[in-house]
C-alpha cells in the first residue's frame, strides 16, 4: 500500500513537471505567438495613444500664433511648480492701451509627473499633451523648455 | 534595538536580506536571525523609500493630491486615487454620475487584474520559475495599453477626479476589452499548468506560513491575505461603495491559512474580476463622466472617511479639514503595512527558503508601505 502511494505520488510529480514544460515547449516551437517588440528598431511603426501624456507643449498655428492669455491658471493647478508663467504689457498700436501678454511661458519637464491638470485647467486649450517620451538630454539645463515660440503672439479672439 | 549583524550570544547567525536584494520586491530591509537553516526572528526595517507622502498632501489642493496617491500603491494606481476622490466626494457631498461609476469600477477591476498578473510572475520568480513572469507579463501588457489609450499613462494614470473621470472612455476602450477577456479566457489554462499544478510549487507553499483567522485580525491583515485564512475582509462586499452592490460577484474564501490559500485566493480573485468586467462592458450608461464641480474646491470642516479595496486589501483615506483648500491632516491606512506587520509570525521557525515564499504570497509593495 505504502509502495503504491509512493509510486503514484512520483508518477503524478513528473506529470505535473511535463505539462509545465509541454507549455514552455510549445513557445519554444511557435515564434509567431512571441510578442516581443524591438524598440527601438521598431521606431518608425511605433505609434503612441493621442492621449499618451508625455510632455506639455504649446499648439502654436501658421502664423505663429498661440492661445495662451497669460491667466496662470495652469501654473496655480500644477502641484510641482513646473510651469512659470512670466508676463509682460504690450501696448495695442491702434487704441494705445496696455494688454497683458506671457513674455515667457517656462516648462520644467524634469519636476513634471505628466498629471494632465494643467491641461485640464487652462481655459482657452492653449497647452497639450504631446506624444514624445524619449526625454534623455545631456545636461540638466535642457530639460528647462520655453513653450512659446520666438516671436509668438496670442491670437486675435483669445481672451 | 537593532541586533548588530555577525553572531549573537547564542550562537545565532544574524543576516541582512536587502535593501537591495532582488528576491524582496523592492527596498525592503530584513534583518533575519537564523539558527542553522531555522528562522527565530525577522525584523522588517522601513523607510528606504520613505516621500512623506502624508505630509506632502497637506500643501496640496484638493485636486493636486490625488496624483501623488498613485505613487503609494503603484500597481493599484487607479483604486488608491479612487478611494481619494470619494473621500472629498464624501466631503463635497457630491454625485458622481452613473456613467462615471461604471467607468471607474471597470478601471478598478483591470487594474486588480494587472495587479494580481504581475503578483503570479513576480511570486513565480521568487521561487526560482523564470517563464512565468514574461507569461503574466504578456496578458498585462494588454491592459496597459487599454489604460494608455484611455488614462494617457500605463502606470500611474491621475485619472480620477473628484466628480467622476478625467476623460471620456476611448471609442476603442469596449472593443478592445472584449478582445482581452477573450485572450485572457484562451491563456488562463496555461497559469495553472505552469505554475499552481506544479509539483515543486505545491510542496513549497502548502503547510508554509501558516496564519490562523484569529491572528489575522489581531495584526489587522486584509485583501487575499486575509481570506486566505478564511476571513470575510472585501470591502467591496461589506461596505459597498459605486456600484458594487448591484454587481454579482463572489468573495473569494479559502481556508487553507497557508502560502498555497493565499496563492489560490489571488487567482480566483482574478475570474472574480473577469466576471465583473463581462457584466459591465456592455452596459455602460450614456450621459456625464464628470459632475460639475467648482474650479477651486473647498471641504467643510470635520473628518471624511473612505475606504476601497485594493489589490492588496483595505486602503482607507482619512482627511481632516479646516474648511480650506488644502487638507489639515491627511492619513492613509496602507494595507502592505498591516500585512507586513504579519511577516515574523507567519515565518517564525521556518526555513529560509520558506521566508521567500511566504513573502511573495503577502504580495508587498513597497512604496505602500512606507510612503
Amino acid at each position: 500500500m505504502f509502495l503504491k502511494q509512493y509510486i503514484q505520488d512520483i508518477w503524478g510529480a513528473i506529470k505535473s513537471l511535463a505539462t509545465g514544460m509541454k507549455r514552455t515547449g510549445y513557445y519554444f516551437t511557435h515564434h509567431k505567438e512571441i510578442i516581443t517588440q524591438q524598440y527601438p528598431d521598431n521606431r518608425d511603426t511605433l505609434l503612441l495613444p493621442e492621449r499618451f501624456k508625455g510632455e506639455v507643449v504649446m499648439t502654436h498655428d501658421e502664423n505663429n500664433e498661440h492661445a495662451c492669455t497669460g491667466c496662470t491658471a495652469c501654473e496655480l493647478a500644477c502641484p510641482n511648480a513646473t510651469i512659470k508663467i512670466i508676463t509682460k504689457f504690450d501696448v495695442d498700436a491702434e487704441t494705445g492701451k496696455k494688454k497683458k501678454a506671457i513674455d515667457t511661458f517656462v516648462y520644467h519637464l524634469e519636476l513634471c509627473t505628466m498629471c494632465n491638470l494643467c491641461v485640464e485647467a487652462c481655459p482657452t486649450g492653449a497647452i497639450k499633451m504631446a506624444q514624445t517620451f524619449e526625454h534623455s538630454v545631456f545636461d540638466r539645463s535642457q530639460l528647462t523648455k520655453k513653450l512659446n515660440k520666438p516671436g509668438s503672439k496670442v491670437r486675435a479672439g483669445v481672451e | 534595538m537593532f541586533e548588530e549583524v555577525g553572531t549573537t550570544t547564542e550562537g545565532d547567525l544574524v543576516i541582512n536580506m536587502g535593501p537591495q536584494h532582488p528576491a524582496t520586491h523592492g527596498v525592503l530591509h530584513l534583518v533575519v536571525t537564523l539558527n542553522g537553516e531555522t528562522i527565530k526572528n525577522v525584523e522588517p526595517h522601513l523607510g528606504y523609500i520613505h516621500r512623506s507622502i502624508e505630509k506632502m498632501c497637506e500643501s496640496l489642493t484638493y485636486r493636486q493630491f490625488i496624483y501623488v496617491t498613485s505613487r503609494m500603491d503603484y500597481l493599484s494606481a487607479h483604486i488608491n486615487n479612487h478611494a481619494c476622490a470619494m473621500c472629498v466626494e464624501k466631503g463635497l457631498q457630491l454625485e458622481v454620475p452613473a456613467r462615471a461609476q461604471v467607468i471607474r469600477v471597470l478601471m478598478d477591476e483591470l487594474t486588480r487584474l494587472a495587479s494580481h498578473e504581475l503578483w503570479w510572475g513576480a511570486m513565480a520568480m521568487d521561487l526560482g520559475a523564470f517563464t512565468p513572469f514574461f507569461h503574466a507579463f504578456r496578458e498585462r501588457e494588454v491592459i496597459n495599453d487599454i489604460m494608455e489609450e484611455t488614462c494617457g499613462a500605463r502606470l500611474t494614470m491621475n485619472y480620477m477626479v473628484p466628480g467622476g473621470v478625467m476623460h471620456d472612455l476611448h471609442p476603442n476602450f469596449q472593443q478592445r476589452v472584449k478582445d482581452f477577456l477573450q485572450l485572457y479566457k484562451r491563456k488562463i489554462h496555461e497559469y495553472d499548468e505552469l505554475v499552481t499544478g506544479n509539483i515543486i510549487f505545491q510542496n513549497r507553499m502548502k503547510g508554509v506560513g501558516i496564519i490562523s483567522p484569529e491572528d489575522v485580525l489581531s495584526y489587522g491583515c486584509t485583501g487575499p491575505v486575509a481570506r486566505g485564512s478564511g476571513v470575510s475582509s472585501d470591502v467591496r462586499k461589506l461596505y459597498p461603495y459605486e456600484i458594487y452592490d448591484k454587481l454579482e460577484f463572489d468573495e473569494v474564501l479559502e481556508d487553507g491559512c497557508d502560502s498555497f490559500a493565499r496563492y489560490m485566493v489571488r487567482i480566483r480573485e482574478m475570474q472574480q474580476s473577469v466576471r465583473i468586467i463581462e457584466q459591465l462592458i456592455d452596459n455602460i450608461p450614456d450621459g456625464e463622466f464628470q459632475a460639475k464641480t467648482k474650479a477651486v474646491l473647498k471641504l467643510p470642516k470635520g473628518e471624511f472617511y473612505s475606504k476601497a479595496e485594493t489589490a492588496r486589501g483595505e486602503l482607507g483615506v482619512y482627511i481632516v479639514s479646516e474648511g480650506g483648500t488644502t487638507p489639515y491632516r491627511i492619513k492613509f491606512r496602507s494595507p502592505g503595512f498591516s500585512n507586513l506587520s504579519a511577516l515574523n509570525h507567519l515565518v517564525k521557525g521556518g526555513k529560509i527558503g520558506d521566508l521567500i515564499a511566504a513573502m511573495g504570497t503577502l504580495d508587498l509593495v513597497i512604496p505602500d508601505i512606507d510612503r
